[in-house]
């Protein structure tokens, strides 16, 4: 459905900013494809070139068959977009946007009506608001309505649930879900860990290159090194203690906790909770965990860096 | 087709909800008729002159009161010394005084030649130099007419006519010249900010991704504006005629034709301006500064391009509301026909066809 090989993209006058770097993903037809990473990773420009609105400096991709270099027709009649950014008319309301968008693709909202129902009937009730009057939820349900009226065979989309509350967010990929069934492919992006868990294929996209593709469960057991979770008080003061402190190879602020990792010939962590209580510290708890997503992707960031470094 | 008109649908929708600028667009023209029409003009109307009479005869008296008869002018007192004109003109009470001398009748029956002193005050040197043309006038006529009576051997007068525009009215130069500036505003500025708006709040990018061509996006862009500025030219016309007075002496259809053509052309233009900007700010500021401010300095209805400079009058020749402002002088002053125009439209035409092949040129199929 999806095809990108060796996708590489920079902006500035001197190509000084490497967006992309030799980025080769496949999307399966059927599938829901997650593009993880953080501001800055790349989403967006994949996304463009992915709908041709930016030509690749160097690699060929192919969405639905076509080429996105020369077959912009066929490409943008076919595949549905919703950018990041809230790309509706905030002056227009919700039912004037959406038959817009169904006339723009040459169609009415009638014709797929069944496709957008289970997401329209949300925002029904407030079909005569204007776009702009909108919470963000529904500014998204809109937006993914608008982009499902043509039923597309290919649907983009740009961290449809950044600036969401967390209600809406799970609503969002529930729908997200149902539409799979439809048999729509789907490509999304998010900065969110949690919603990776939710796609059936993730790429870790960072500074521009990608990671690791895999199914969301392979990518957390990928991590062969023990994950170690220091629960203590004061965290901010723990994470100056063991930055740097011998035996310790990485730390990471994990909400309420630290997610350390130690170096390789060290089996056992007693040694942190010693230094950490001697250092003053009180309620201080180690114990090892199951390494998820999030520890995966931030291990491999290191280990990119690292390598790049050397 | 469909797509198209709902395009076309949408801008209106656009348009008519910016209440703010929708006020401001329908209220420019009416200002700035009344502005120039009442407040900023020039010409002489009931302006009152005291009379420092030192004859007191009855040639003088009629010579009073054909001044006072006048539209022109109000004779606001009468004074019999020369001393308390002066007095008059520094105090400022009076800023003009006419001064007939002792003798006036005696001196006109005998002599045929009679100086008559007008003093004004100069610091305003274009009301002064007006106010003088017109007193002349109106004492030429009263000493032709003065001698026809005394029966007295005609003598020879080099009168001016002023054609086209008898009265000088600073009026019948102004209405073209503002129907041109709105529709510069119009055209250019909106056109070219409502495509950029697009590009800048995303839009675009979505109806990128779409069958829908460009152009249809750009082309249904400019309906809705065509029709407001031909709206905006019947508001300045039936204000002119009715409010002003000011005859439209052309064919009214063709002064439409016209029009329009201007229209699309300034639409061209815009649509120029809009395929090589990205931002609003950059689009309006190109308009005003780039567009605005040549058009009213070489468009020839502010500052005559005859007085200027020779590279000035070949600048002025690039601008397209110049050629704009000669077709529709021509035709609602002066009452001409498609004859006299063809130049200007062949033109106007031509403008049109370049803005719009560099704007499809430019027209970018992707982002940035």
């Amino acid at each position: 459905m999806i095809s990108a090989q060796h996708i590489s993209k920079s902006y500035g006058k001197k190509g000084e900013i490497k967006a992309l770097q030799d980025v080769s993903f496949e999307v399966a037809p059927g599938t829901l494809f997650g593009l993880i990473g953080p501001d800055g990773a790349g989403k967006t420009t994949l996304f463009r070139i992915l709908t041709t609105l930016l030509l690749p400096d160097a690699g060929e991709a192919r969405v639905l068959g076509y080429d996105v270099k020369t077959q912009l027709p066929e490409i943008r009649s076919r595949v549905g977009y919703m950018p990041g950014r809230f790309s509706l008319y905030q002056d227009l309301s919700v039912e004037e946007n959406l038959s817009f968008y169904a006339t723009l693709f040459n169609t009415t909202i009638e014709k797929n009506y069944h496709l957008i129902k289970p997401i329209y009937q949300q925002i029904e009730p407030f079909k005569t608001r204007r776009a702009g009057a909108l919470s963000g939820g529904m500014k998204q349900k809109l937006a993914l309505c608008c982009a499902l009226i043509h039923k597309p065979g290919v649907l983009f989309l740009d961290e449809p649930t950044t600036g969401v509350d967390v209600v809406s967010r799970k609503e969002f990929w529930d729908m997200l879900a149902d539409l799979k069934k439809e048999g729509i492919t789907i490509l999304v992006s998010t900065p969110y860990m949690d919603e990776a868990a939710l796609c059936d294929h993730i790429a870790l996209l960072h500074e521009g290159k990608i990671l690791s593709i895999a199914p969301p469960h392979q990518i957390a057991h990928s991590i062969k090194t023990v994950v170690w979770e220091v629960k203590v008080k004061k965290i901010y003061t723990a994470i100056q203690l063991l930055d740097g402190f011998a035996g310790v190879s990485s730390v990471y602020p994990f909400g309420e906790s630290l997610h350390i990792t130690l170096d390789d010939d060290r089996k056992d962590a007693g040694f942190v909770e010693a230094w950490l209580t001697r250092a003053g510290l009180t309620e201080v708890s180690i114990q090892a965990i199951e390494p998820g997503i999030e520890d995966a992707f931030l291990m491999m960031m290191t280990d990119t860096h690292k390598k790049s470094q050397s | 087709m469909g797509t198209f008109k709902s395009f076309v649908i949408k801008e209106f929708w656009h348009i008519i909800r910016d209440r703010k600028t929708l006020l401001v667009l329908l209220g420019m023209p009416v200002v700035q008729i009344i502005l120039f029409g009442f407040a900023l003009t020039n010409e002489v109307k009931n302006t009152e002159i005291y009379i420092a009479n030192m004859a007191g005869d009855e040639l003088s008296a009629s010579l009073i009161a054909q001044i006072d008869a006048s539209k022109y002018f109000q004779v606001a007192g009468t004074i019999t010394q020369t001393k308390l004109a002066d007095d008059l003109l520094k105090t400022g009470r009076a800023r003009l005084v006419l001064v007939i001398p002792a003798g006036f009748g005696q001196q006109l029956r005998h002599q045929k030649e009679v100086s008559l002193q007008l003093l004004t005050d100069g610091t305003n040197p274009n009301l002064a130099s007006t106010i003088n043309s017109y007193l002349g006038i109106i004492v030429r006529d009263f000493r032709s007419r003065a001698m026809g009576e005394l029966q007295l051997p005609m003598t020879l007068n080099v009168e001016p006519r002023m054609l086209y525009n008898p009265q000088l009215k600073g009026e019948y130069t102004f209405v073209p010249g503002v129907i041109a500036m709105v529709l510069m505003i119009i055209c250019v500025m909106m056109t070219s900010v409502s495509i950029v708006k697009e590009k800048e709040l995303g839009n675009m990018e979505l109806l990128l991704v779409s069958p829908t061509r460009p152009h249809t996006i750009i082309l249904a862009k400019a309906i809705p504006y065509f029709i407001l500025s031909l709206v905006l030219v019947s508001i300045i016309l039936l204000m002119s005629r009715f409010l002003l007075g000011i005859p439209i002496r052309g064919n009214l259809f063709l002064l439409y034709g016209v029009a329009a053509l201007f229209i699309i052309t300034a639409l061209s233009l815009g649509m120029v301006i809009s395929t090589i900007t990205n931002s609003q700010q950059v689009a309006m500021l190109i308009s005003l500064m780039g567009m605005m401010l040549p058009t009213i300095m070489f468009g020839g209805f502010m500052f005559p391009i005859e007085n200027m400079p020779l590279p000035m009058q070949v600048i002025s020749n690039i601008i397209p509301a110049k050629w704009f402002y000669y077709a529709i002088n021509d035709i609602m002053i002066k009452g001409q026909g498609f004859a006299a125009v063809y130049k200007e439209v062949a033109i106007m035409a031509g403008f049109t066809l370049l803005f719009l092949a560099i704007s499809y040129k430019k027209f970018n199929m992707r982002l940035g």
